[in-house]
């Protein structure tokens, strides 16, 4: 065409990016790429083909990794952990700094790496991915000089085993990378199949950056590289992808006792209010569901529209979609690229094409090959299939509600629980909904903002754990200890049955009432001589059932003002301070020792530090580069079940119980095994201290009998063990199932100390959502 | 438009005039004031800017295709000259620029020998000077008129020097409104004085200046716009180029998407012109595209765009040097305007 021609058409034409340098440096690697072990490449064995997939060229042979190359790659990293560590913060930092250095100066190489080997538009690589990864090295490189001072008290967790997805190859090992690498750990990272590039590009970059040998290891390959990984012998797995993957991992390190963060799927809702700004929100949904075709975890895939508005939205949603470029990733004015592959892409197809609601694909040109059209799906229920199903694609499914009450309610309904967007120009409504929202992002008139400083995570099926921020450095970083065996406590026994004055039926505690167990069975419990003293009550499934509904219809008390918390927290140390001799006397008949007194002293004061806790533990505003609030917010979980140490009766509920509640959560407790009878006359304390029915429920009987169901159990977010490694493996294998939250001890803690209470326990009983605020008049 | 050349555009390369003739696009009469929906207009500063920063990243345009969209932008230039110091002379000058934009030689090579800028833009005293300059070219006088820029002399004298310049020949109106009206919340005020500009401008087509800079909020904008085209303004501009902050792409993105709206709802397109501040050929650029992907291609003509600029000129003819040798320009290079 003529520029006379073109002065008349006004069309776009075409602006491709070079990518010869790119190929450039794949051909000067060999073209062939072995793993990353020790600060150096091995020789490529068996490989396989990554292809573009926007053109199908293949662009190089990738290491198919064999179990000696991942055992290698940990044992590297084994040996560089310890001085890497003793390294300190401040040499770290050093390390740290100079990898965002040069992943500032290759950032036109990675971009186009990555475009070339995702499919993603160039604009996206090289606008987002690159820059945010950049940061993410930045800000840690900023945690690692400050860890000395601001984490006393914490360490590296040793190796850690981090496996990522293929959306955002790069962006994803800078979130895995940086922090694990700040906080003294090592790693071995495998990067998906399809998209290995950047992070070989990224190996090239620590040996540029002296980083010592070992450090850093990439393995490459498929999924059952993976599987190696997390079979191996590491200290942490950190994984970003399905959350079918995710299951089989938490279900795989059961036991294991090492720490698991999951970063899985969503179904993002995207809530549009009748008093939003509508061309904005519909321009944010091109970011939301169009951004790197919607193979994005935190897609807004789900668009929730107030009813009086939907069909002019949809309107003017369709004509936006219709004038989306699609096609060659690596020109700069593409909006959608190409699909990763033509698996993905079929899969795509499939999905959509057995939808039962009104299918519109965006009328722009669609190129031959790995592309799928920009899909909106409208007249859906929330009962229709992809209403619930991740795509994984540009595919946006659409619904509508009508109040406040109903969006949250809608937004609500899903196993997922990752990110949301809100609109709305009433300051009122988008702050009312933004904490009601079961999500670990929520953005408030915007979608897909990202940044070191704030955390990222989610909450149900969308996994668990943060990344970036403070709270990121969680995942990382465990408290220094050496920990003690934990020795099993049995239970006193006898078979004298001595008639009592009055008896005393011990029941269980559910819903604010005592509570006859549902197997109508009760356990005789002796003193140190052997006499009876009473009859524990053994708890089933369906007392299981039943304290988790009563604690389920006990929402109220997430809602409750933290001063208010704090003093029913007190109300019961009061109560219990009334009867403490008691209480001292009870558990020392019970334990058959004779430190009850001080159990119940320290008791009272765990009580009083929560109280102390309850308003003050406080979110925080992150400094992320906007105008705007990055608010990170301290939830409480919801329900926890918490199963409590055997060794103190009284101090080991109460510390499990006073942190849940402190912090807004309703709480199941399994009392201990062995001293039951002191948590059965813990309840009348709670009963004359004025806790609202449900928040509290106790249950008596065997961990090992009731942990299954527990742990199972998918209306309980998250659960808590510290009744030794059996029951560890138990919760964490069954928690595969929802993929709730685990806190799961296996060794003796020192309830008496205090270590029994303060930060950790507050952190394992919130959640953190970070709620994205930008302003502007 | 009133000119009545018969080539096609194609044929000179030029004038949003000419295809009006053939194809002319219906005058927006205007609409009673409509307060459900102008309450109802919201705009986001933040997702606003965000979509305004982002845009230069998502669209590029490189050889023969930049080179195509600079000489359109030319075509869309109210070549303006607004000082306090301006003679028959320096008007003269400015006229012989907009009727040759670029160096000979090089249109010739881009095959847009009759490119011309839009119009020209000037105070009423200058009107007369303009005319007879362009006598011919089938260019526009455009006069900013209602005590520009601040808009705060007598109302019957703001009328009158509507009527004034119309009667020296000015073809396009450049009005300025009163922005104590928006910021007072005054929308029936606001409707008024744009209904009675738009009369005092007969057949002379009518721009709306908001002076976007001096209305506090994008909300404010976007409602003052939706009045002003309810009025019947045949194009909304943001500033007078006398404000602090003149135009700006949010600004911009808030005009042009209340300009769909009413295009939606009511089936007339107004257009838009940007003024003050754009200075560079990639700016330039970036604005086609924003207007292109809000607004769509129809609006990429002079008779619906325009921008107000007086150095975005220089920058053009530099770029289009570029592309035609390949070397980097000089400004001593280009006649000046």
């Amino acid at each position: 065409m003529t520029v006379k021609d073109i002065f008349e058409t006004m069309d776009y034409g075409a602006a491709p990016e070079a990518a010869g340098d790119a190929l450039a440096w794949i051909t000067d690697q060999g073209a062939r790429f072995g793993c990353f072990i020790d600060g150096a490449f091995a020789a490529p064995v068996e490989t396989f083909e990554t292809k573009s997939p926007a053109t199908g060229e293949v662009l190089a042979e990738i290491t198919q990794a064999t179990q000696a190359d991942v055992d290698a790659a940990v044992n590297a990293a084994r040996r560089a952990q310890g001085k890497w560590a003793r390294l300190g913060g401040k040499g770290r930092a050093r390390y740290l700094y100079a990898l965002a250095r040069l992943l500032q100066k290759h950032a036109r190489l990675l971009a186009v790496l990555e475009t070339m080997d995702n499919g993603k538009p160039i604009r996206e690589a090289r606008d987002i991915d690159v820059p945010l990864a950049q940061r993410h090295f930045y800000h840690h490189a900023g945690m690692a000089q400050l860890m000395d001072a601001e984490l006393p008290g914490r360490e590296a967790l040793g190796v850690c085993g981090q496996i990522i997805p293929w959306n955002f190859p790069l962006l994803m090992l800078a979130w895995k990378v940086a922090p694990a690498l700040a906080m003294g750990n090592t790693v071995v990272l495998k990067p998906a199949e399809w998209t290995s590039l950047t992070a070989l590009c990224f190996a090239d970059l620590c040996r540029q950056a002296g980083l010592p040998k070992g450090v850093v290891n990439i393995v490459t390959g498929d999924g059952a590289v993976g599987e190696m990984i997390v079979a191996s012998d590491v200290d942490k797995i950190a994984f970003t992808g399905s959350t079918e993957v995710g299951r089989k991992i938490r279900a795989a390190t059961a036991g294991r006792g090492i720490p698991l963060t999951l970063e899985l799927g969503g179904k993002s809702p995207y809530i549009v209010f009748e008093d939003a700004d509508i061309d904005s929100a519909v321009e944010g949904l091109v970011d939301a569901i169009w951004f790197n075709g919607g193979q994005v975890c935190c897609a807004g895939s789900r668009l929730l529209v107030q009813e009086g508005i939907s069909e002019a939205f949809h309107a003017k949603l369709r004509a936006r979609m219709d004038k989306l470029r699609i096609g060659n990733p690596l020109d700069k004015s593409i909006d959608v690229g190409a699909i990763v592959d033509p698996e993905q892409k079929n899969r795509i197809a499939a999905l959509v094409d057995a939808s039962d609601g009104v299918i519109h694909r965006a009328a722009c040109a669609v190129p031959d090959g790995c592309y799928y059209p920009p899909t909106l799906i409208t007249g859906l229920s929330t009962a229709s299939p992809l209403m619930q199903e991740e795509v994984f694609g540009p595919v946006l499914v659409s619904t509508t509600f009508r109040t406040p009450a109903e969006a949250a309610e809608v937004a609500n309904n899903t196993r997922y629980g990752l990110a949301a967007s809100v609109w709305s120009e009433n300051i009122n409504t988008a702050l009312d909904v933004a904490p009601k929202l079961a999500a670990g992002v929520v953005w408030v008139n915007g979608t897909n903002m990202f940044d070191a400083a704030a955390p990222f995570g989610g909450v149900r099926e969308s996994g668990f754990g943060r990344e970036g921020g403070w709270e990121g450095l969680q995942a990382y970083t465990k408290p220094v200890a050496k920990p003690k065996a934990l020795k099993p406590v049995a239970a006193l026994k006898g078979e004298d049955a001595e008639p009592q004055p009055v008896d005393r039926t011990a029941k269980l505690y559910i819903g604010g009432k005592q509570a006859r167990p549902d197997g109508g069975y009760a356990r005789n419990i002796f003193d140190k001589r052997g006499r009876l003293i009473g009859q524990a009550p053994i708890a089933n499934r369906k007392d299981v059932r039943n304290a988790v509904e009563a604690a389920r219809a006990a929402k109220g008390w997430a809602g409750a003002s933290a001063h208010n918390r704090a003093q029913i927290l007190y109300y019961i140390a009061e109560n219990l301070a009334a009867r403490a001799d008691e209480f001292a006397a009870r558990i020392d008949l019970t334990t058959g020792g004779s430190k009850g007194a001080a159990e119940v002293e320290a008791a009272i004061s765990r009580l009083f530090t929560y109280g102390a806790w309850a308003d003050k533990f406080d979110g925080r505003v992150a400094q992320a580069p906007m105008r705007g609030l990055a608010v990170a917010l301290r939830e409480p979980c919801g329900v926890i079940a918490a199963l409590c140490p055997d060794a103190f009766p009284l101090l080991g509920l109460v510390s499990c119980m006073a942190p849940a509640i402190a912090m807004g959560n309703r709480t199941v407790l399994v009392a201990s095994e062995p001293f039951p009878l002191v948590a059965t006359d813990f309840y009348q304390v709670l009963e004359t201290s004025d806790v609202p029915a449900g928040v509290v429920n106790i249950l008596t009987g065997a961990a090992s009998e009731l942990a299954p169901t527990l742990a199972s159990h998918v209306d309980i977010e998250a659960v808590w063990s510290f009744c030794g490694a059996d029951v560890a493996q138990t919760i964490e294998a069954g928690a595969a199932g929802n993929l709730k939250r685990t806190w799961t001890e296996r060794t003796a803690r020192d309830w008496m100390g205090d270590v029994g209470e303060g930060r950790e326990f507050l952190e394992a009983a919130t959640e953190v959502k970070t709620v994205w605020v930008p302003y502007g008049a | 438009m009133s000119h009545t050349d018969t080539m096609t555009a194609l044929e000179t390369g030029q004038l949003p005039q000419v295809s009006a003739t053939h194809n002319p696009e219906p005058r927006n009469p205007g609409i009673p004031l409509d307060m459900d929906w102008v309450m109802r207009a919201r705009a986001n500063r933040s997702a606003i800017e965000r979509r305004a920063a982002t845009l230069p990243g998502r669209r590029s345009v490189k050889k023969e295709h930049q080179a195509a969209w600079l000489a359109r932008a030319i075509s869309c230039i109210d070549l303006t000259t607004l000082s306090g110091d301006d003679t028959p002379g320096r008007v003269l000058r400015l006229c012989t620029k907009a009727r040759n934009p670029v160096r000979a030689d090089i249109l010739d090579t881009l095959g847009l020998p009759n490119l011309t800028t839009g119009a020209v833009c000037v105070y009423h005293d200058m009107i007369g000077d303009a005319v007879r300059a362009l006598d011919g070219t089938g260019i526009p006088v455009a006069a900013v008129s209602t005590g520009f820029p601040a808009g705060l002399s007598p109302f019957h004298l703001r009328i009158a020097e509507i009527e004034e310049s119309v009667k020296a020949g000015a073809e396009e109106i450049d009005i300025v409104i009163s922005r104590r009206l928006v910021l007072r919340g005054d929308w029936q005020g606001l409707y008024d004085e744009m209904v009675a500009f738009r009369k005092a401008c007969g057949p002379a087509h009518v721009k709306a200046i908001l002076a976007t800079g001096e209305l506090g909020t994008l909300q404010n904008v976007a409602r003052a716009s939706l009045v002003c085209m309810m009025a019947g303004a045949d194009f909304i501009k943001t500033s007078t180029g006398k404000e602090s902050v003149n135009a700006t792409l949010p600004v911009s993105l808030v005009m042009i998407r209340a300009i769909r709206d009413f295009y939606d709802r009511t089936g007339f397109r107004v257009g838009y012109k940007p003024a003050g501040g754009i200075s560079k050929a990639k700016d330039a650029v970036t604005y086609l595209a924003l207007i292109k992907e809000e607004l769509g291609d129809r609006w990429l003509r002079p008779d619906l765009f325009r921008f107000g600029a007086s150095s975005l000129l220089g920058d053009i003819e530099r770029q289009l040097e570029h592309h035609v040798t390949g070397a980097y320009s000089a400004s001593w290079r280009h006649p000046i305007g």
